[in-house]
């Protein structure tokens, strides 16, 4: 049911924003005209230093923060129903199961459990925690945890799925075997993602786009396309493209950080 | 390769984890034994010291004198028991249900918050000893005075605990439910109840011992103006009559309902928290 996704120039446009900024108390600017085109399929990470306003960004595009300028355009208008978030904690109910944790969106809307009872056994299928679905998220580990929060942001499968940070917290191997089951939830599913990171390394083996922010004032400062072909496996992270790429990336966040100080 | 081989036909069990399970059956014998033995020993103390230092009855009485008057007063300390208990709970009860809505109110509404959560201090830090003279001035029935009384203490603890448990939730979950487009009683239902849980139950067993000394005192200050006595009133009485029997028996039973009352609390809290709750967890 993998659903193929046109090639990056032939997308179409999902939302853009244009000439957005926040400024806060205390004249601290956090974003400065900041424009950003995302289309439908796009695995885009947004990459800089801390502080330079991407957690900021995901504020705005998700409507709980108002920009001081600029706006958000959504192709055909925005619903509640278009967004998942995933924050840097899992973020679960602790009184509630795992399947009740999931079901959380369309509760939220007025959906009964067993209208959807197949649509939350899928997600949790699709993270491979079904056997879990009665526990409680103390019972879980922490990859656990996150991959539950995943199952939660995507049950409804909305058009976005905007995630900060999500994996910065876990070990290295839980974070390699999460970006991998994260690939394939998107072939799945086809949505389109924006994804916080301040690893180099995790931004290219994902994404498609990576967005590289720079600091005071938080601002974009380049733009660079990962050409990969997906699926990618583990033996992309020991390519020669990859390598490419991860220098490409990375010389960029160095230029971002330099241009800060 | 032969070192690996070892203990496989028996399931392993290490000879830490048979320490443990040993040293947890004694702790859990301990936990009664323990309080028992030491009841025991202080109640035969006690009936040593009356009889050999001859203190006269009046001053102390024995503990064989005290469970003598406890079965032949029974008929009467019973019902008092029941009245103190009624009081008690009917307060608990009430002091849940204001202290709950209040608490809602607060968090619901800022300026409800601002404009009354000082008044609720003042009512708190106010003896209660102190009011409950003017209570029985202003109020005719003498079971409602002393019901407002026992409310008074009671509430109190209810309140704040909840409050601040509706003011706990997860900042991350409450994003979560705003761009899920959630609304304010959706949030509160599912979001800051749960969360308030925790914190009103430790309240609960907090005013549960409050509840009874609230009606203690008012029965001291109160159910001495000729209303139906209570166990606190039963004790004062006795004390005017050098009862003494009477007087400690008196003050078993209301002994025995403190503890009966925060053992129910800690019931409820129990039930109610162990499958999630970290303080309902049992540690390896
Ligand atoms: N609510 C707020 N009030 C005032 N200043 C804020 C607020 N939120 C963020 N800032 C400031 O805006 C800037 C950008 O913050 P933001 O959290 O977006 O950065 P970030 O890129 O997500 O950083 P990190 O990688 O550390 O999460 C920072 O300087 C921060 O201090
Ligand atoms: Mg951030």
């Amino acid at each position: 049911m993998s659903l193929s996704r046109p090639p990056l120039g032939e997308r179409s446009t999902l939302l853009q924003m244009n000439h957005v900024e926040k400024t806060f108390r205390g004249n601290i600017v956090a974003l400065k005209d900041m424009n950003l085109t995302v289309n439908e399929g796009d695995f885009i990470s947004l990459l800089g230093p801390s502080g330079c306003g991407k957690s900021t960004a995901l504020r705005i595009i998700s409507g709980l923060m108002q920009p001081t300028a600029g706006q958000i355009r959504w192709t055909g208008g925005q619903s509640k129903d278009d967004l998942g978030v995933v924050f840097q904690e899992p973020t679960l109910m602790p009184w509630a199961r795992v399947v009740d944790n999931v079901w959380l969106p369309f509760r939220l809307r007025g959906i009964s459990y067993n209208e959807v009872k197949d649509e939350v056994l899928q997600a949790l299928k699709l993270v491979g925690l079904e056997k879990f679905q009665r526990a409680f998220p103390r019972e879980l580990s922490g990859g656990m945890k996150m991959r539950v929060a995943i199952a939660r942001a995507m049950v409804t499968k909305p058009r976005l799925i905007l995630m900060d940070e999500p994996f910065a917290a876990l070990d290295e191997i839980t974070r390699h075997k999460l970006n991998q089951d994260l690939l394939a939830l998107r072939e799945a599913i086809g949505c389109t993602v924006i994804f916080v990171t301040h690893s180099v390394f995790e931004s290219v083996f994902l994404s498609d786009r990576i967005v590289v922010m720079a600091a005071r004032p938080g601002r974009v400062i380049r733009q660079l396309e990962v050409d990969a072909a997906y699926p990618r496996t583990e033996e992309f992270r020991t390519s020669a493209e990859y390598a490419a790429h991860c220098r490409e990336a990375s010389d960029a966040l160095h230029q971002a950080i330099g241009e800060a100080a | 390769m032969s070192i690996t081989d070892t203990g496989t036909e028996t399931p392993l069990v290490d000879q830490e984890e048979l320490d443990r399970a040993r040293r947890e059956k004694i702790m859990r014998m301990a936990r009664w034994l323990l309080p028992s033995l030491v009841l025991i020993l202080s109640v035969l103390a006690w009936h040593l010291y009356v009889t050999i230092a001859e203190v006269p009855h009046y001053i102390l009485p024995g503990p064989g004198l005290v469970a003598q008057k406890m079965v032949e007063d029974w008929p009467l300390l019973w019902p008092a028991m029941v009245i103190t208990g009624r009081l008690t709970l009917l307060a608990l009860l009430m002091a849940v249900a204001g202290g709950v809505v209040l608490a809602v109110a607060f968090t619901q509404s800022k300026w409800a918050e601002m404009s009354f959560f000082p008044y609720a201090v003042i009512l708190q830090v106010t003896p209660v000893v102190a009011i409950a003279p003017l209570l029985q001035i202003y109020i005719d029935n003498a079971f409602m005075a002393a019901l407002l009384c026992a409310w008074i203490v009671a509430f109190f603890p209810i309140l704040s605990n909840t409050t601040i448990g509706l003011k706990s939730a997860d900042h991350n979950l409450e994003d979560l439910f705003s761009i899920y487009g959630a609304t304010r009683w959706q949030k509160l239902r599912y979001l800051y109840a749960p969360t308030a849980l925790p914190f009103f139950l430790g309240g609960l067993k907090i005013a549960g011992g409050l509840a009874l000394i609230g009606a203690v005192v008012a029965e001291f200050v109160i159910g001495r103006a000729g209303t139906g006595l209570g166990l606190a009133s039963t004790l004062l009485e006795a004390s005017y009559r050098f009862n003494f029997g009477r007087l400690y028996a008196a003050l078993i039973l209301i002994s025995v309902m403190g503890v009966v009352i925060f053992a129910l609390m800690s019931t409820i809290s129990y039930l109610a928290l162990f499958r999630w709750h970290e303080s309902a967890l049992k540690r390896e």
